[in-house]
């Protein structure tokens, strides 16, 4: 009984945690973001609340929290509440099979730093990104909008598009690793990360991790010069906040699968392994914000192209070549 | 295969630039730290000159009320006791409205009423936009130092009979055809 | 009652009740998500069964994909409700007969299943004994399965070349 309280309570001190460095570390990703695209655009970003606009996050929910929640006429009022939460909580959800480090040793008890560690933790993390185009596709039907309407539309087309490139090229890795659990993959990566093992897996993944978290040059679904904001056109307030908040998450989250899937997750010298994953995330992240500014955005057309003609083949190759040299070299 | 490469070149190219762009000082002014100077005539605050004789240009002819597209100006006009000379009882200008488009200043027969660049002025109280007269009229000539209506028309006034003001040839004699 | 016979007659329940609001509802839309919830507690079911794999799968394929799709289709085409297409009662008949046969079979095969009362074991399958399981012993329905899917994409593929032709020819002509 003793044993079964502690671990409830471990598990209680591991989802607050981990939930406030996700929602502290998404609002100074927004920071991040602003700060290097500005760089980027010869701007400076925010630098008025704060020392470098440090307290630009903290004035934003601030903002956010205080704004009028505005349920548009027309709206399918239970459906358009309810969708910017499946956004996020599904963002969420997305991190509990993300690893964070070596197993800790508590008091005698070895403490997993992972919330929790399915044998199908993969799959299971893009059941929950699949399950976020619901937030979108919903919330912008019920926004009874053209825009929104038109904004979730694309966003359903292009996430089920890009999800089977994801899906099919981590594969490789998982054939490599040998298993669909994350604290595994980590574990295979002993030797050398498998960003160099698979570099076509790994492009292909991070233009579909880009295509799925909807950023520039993948952002269709909230085209500002098209469609306003898209599928967040009617929301306001901390509803708005909370669809924001999903895609820096998102964009965290794909930056841990990337940093566990191909760099290797918590391993790296010297430094203790939480910091190297962070290092790794960061990476990923600020990668993609580079790549916001610079590259436009793609054509409708252009977009089904490289999903369906491009790197969906070129996955379906990878994962055979993959097959077929891993049963040549096996004894 | 080369289409491949080309696009590869230039998405690098991006990429390099963007890059690049990292090491360079950004050319954002910092706005209340560094004001730029605006040209002269910028359109921005509205003010009513005066003539260079320190008489009021403005004659209440209410053009620029009529032209204004989004009416945000009104007035009422009056005539001077002593020389019959016309001017604005009371002239409100709602800036919370004006959009500065500058069409009044167009419309002004007499160059009384003059956008300026000072742009610098916002409020708490959207009431606080309504200016009066005694706001709006100010001690100098604004962009045009020379002009005055009075020495140019209008004879009620006294300052000048038929074909005595400036650039005005004598009348013509409408008795007589001769050339 | 264990724990786990506890949480499987309430995903149960959700299963059930899910599922006749998505079969009630009017608005297609509300019919979409019920059936979204049905899987979901479905998923749940199987993870609660042992079958953690099938559970995400059935999460990722029907819930994430298919039914996106039918949304999408839904959202596409703008039948937002099902007010004017009510099918007559003869042709609700037969699929209510089916319905009802179904139940009965699997009432049956409850009662006569010797270990149907048996409470729940606690076994979970990992991925690699499914797929050996299903790739190993089931491989020729597994292929059959894959040439109906085939025939079906080409069968789409056709059609919508069908279509691309008879719009060539309009704008030709």
């Amino acid at each position: 009984m003793l044993t079964w309280i502690a671990g409830f309570i471990v598990l209680v001190v591991k989802l607050v945690a981990i939930l406030f460095f996700l929602l502290m570390a998404a609002a100074y990703l927004v920071w991040v973001e602003r700060k290097f695209l500005a760089r980027l655009q010869l701007r400076y970003g925010p630098n008025r609340a704060g020392k470098f606009g440090l307290l630009q996050p903290l004035a934003d929910v601030v903002k956010m929290l205080t704004k009028e929640d505005v349920v548009p006429d027309g709206a399918d009022r239970v459906i358009f509440r309810l969708a910017p939460a499946v956004v996020a909580g599904t963002a969420f959800l997305m991190f509990a099979v993300v690893p964070l480090g070596r197993d800790l040793t508590l008091f005698g008890r070895s403490v997993p730093l992972v919330v929790t560690d399915l044998n199908v933790g993969l799959l299971f993390a893009f059941a929950m990104s699949s399950l976020g185009v619901y937030g979108i596709a919903l919330g912008g039907w019920a926004s009874n909008s053209k825009y929104a309407l038109l904004g979730s539309i694309r966003g359903a087309a292009q996430m089920i598009s890009y999800e089977l490139s994801l899906g099919l090229s981590i594969v490789p890795i998982v054939m490599l690793a040998g298993s669909f659990s994350m604290v595994d993959i980590v574990n295979a990566q002993k030797g050398l990360p498998f960003i160099f093992v698979q570099p076509l897996a790994f492009v292909i993944f991070v233009i579909s991790a880009m295509a799925e978290t909807k950023r520039i040059p993948f952002d269709l679904p909230e085209a500002e010069n098209e469609l306003n904001a898209g599928y967040h056109t009617e929301y306001s307030g901390m509803r708005f906040g909370l669809f924001f908040l999903g895609e820096y998450v998102t964009m965290m989250v794909f930056g841990g699968l990337v940093a566990v899937l191909f760099l290797g997750g918590w391993r790296g010298p010297w430094l203790p392994p939480f910091v190297w994953l962070v290092i790794k995330i960061l990476l990923v992240a600020v990668f993609m914000i580079w790549v916001r500014g610079t590259l436009p955005r793609v054509r409708w057309d252009q977009l089904m192209t490289i999903g369906w003609k491009a790197l969906l083949p070129l996955a379906l190759l990878n994962v055979i070549v993959t097959g077929a040299l891993g049963l040549i070299m096996s004894p | 295969m080369g289409d491949v490469w080309e696009a590869v070149k230039a998405v690098g190219t991006g990429f390099a630039t963007t890059f690049m762009h990292l090491f360079r000082k950004p050319i954002t002014e910092q706005y209340p730290e560094y004001k730029r100077m605006m040209p002269v005539r910028a359109r921005a605050r509205i003010i009513l000159t005066r003539d260079p004789d320190g008489g009021e240009r403005c004659v209440a002819c209410s053009l620029c009320s009529a032209v204004c597209p989004v009416s945000c100006i009104s007035m009422e006009a009056g005539e001077r006791e002593e020389d019959g000379r016309r001017y604005a009882r009371w002239f409100r200008i709602n800036f919370a409205r004006c959009i500065y488009c500058g069409l009044c200043e167009e419309a002004c027969p007499t160059s009384a009423i003059q956008l300026t660049p000072e742009y610098e002025f916002a409020k708490r109280d959207i009431l606080d936009f309504v200016y009066e007269k005694e706001d709006l009229l100010v001690d100098h000539q604004g962009k045009d130092p020379e002009y005055n209506y009075y020495r140019h028309a209008g004879i009620v006034t006294g300052v000048g009979g038929k074909g005595e003001h400036i650039g005005e040839s004598e009348p013509v004699n409408i008795r007589s055809n001769l050339p | 009652m264990t724990l786990y016979g506890f949480l499987f007659y309430i995903v149960a329940a959700i299963i059930i009740g899910s599922t006749a609001m998505a079969v009630t509802r009017r608005n297609l839309v509300h019919v979409v998500i019920y059936l979204v919830l049905s899987f979901f507690g479905t998923a749940m079911l199987f993870y609660l069964l042992g079958a953690p794999m099938l559970a995400v799968l059935e999460v990722i394929i029907y819930a994430g994909a298919i039914m996106v799709l039918f949304l999408f289709v839904i959202m596409m085409i703008r039948v937002d409700s099902l007010e004017e297409v009510i099918p007559p009662f003869r042709q609700r008949l037969p699929a209510m007969l089916l319905g009802g046969l179904y139940l009965g079979c699997a009432l049956l095969m409850a009662r006569g299943t010797p270990g149907a009362g048996a409470s729940l074991p606690l076994l979970t399958a990992s991925p690699k004994e499914l797929a050996l399981y299903v790739f190993g012993e089931h491989w020729f329905t597994i292929e059959l399965v894959s040439l109906l899917l085939l025939a079906a994409l080409m069968g789409v593929l056709n059609l919508g070349r069908m279509k691309a032709d008879e719009a060539g020819k309009e704008k030709s002509a």
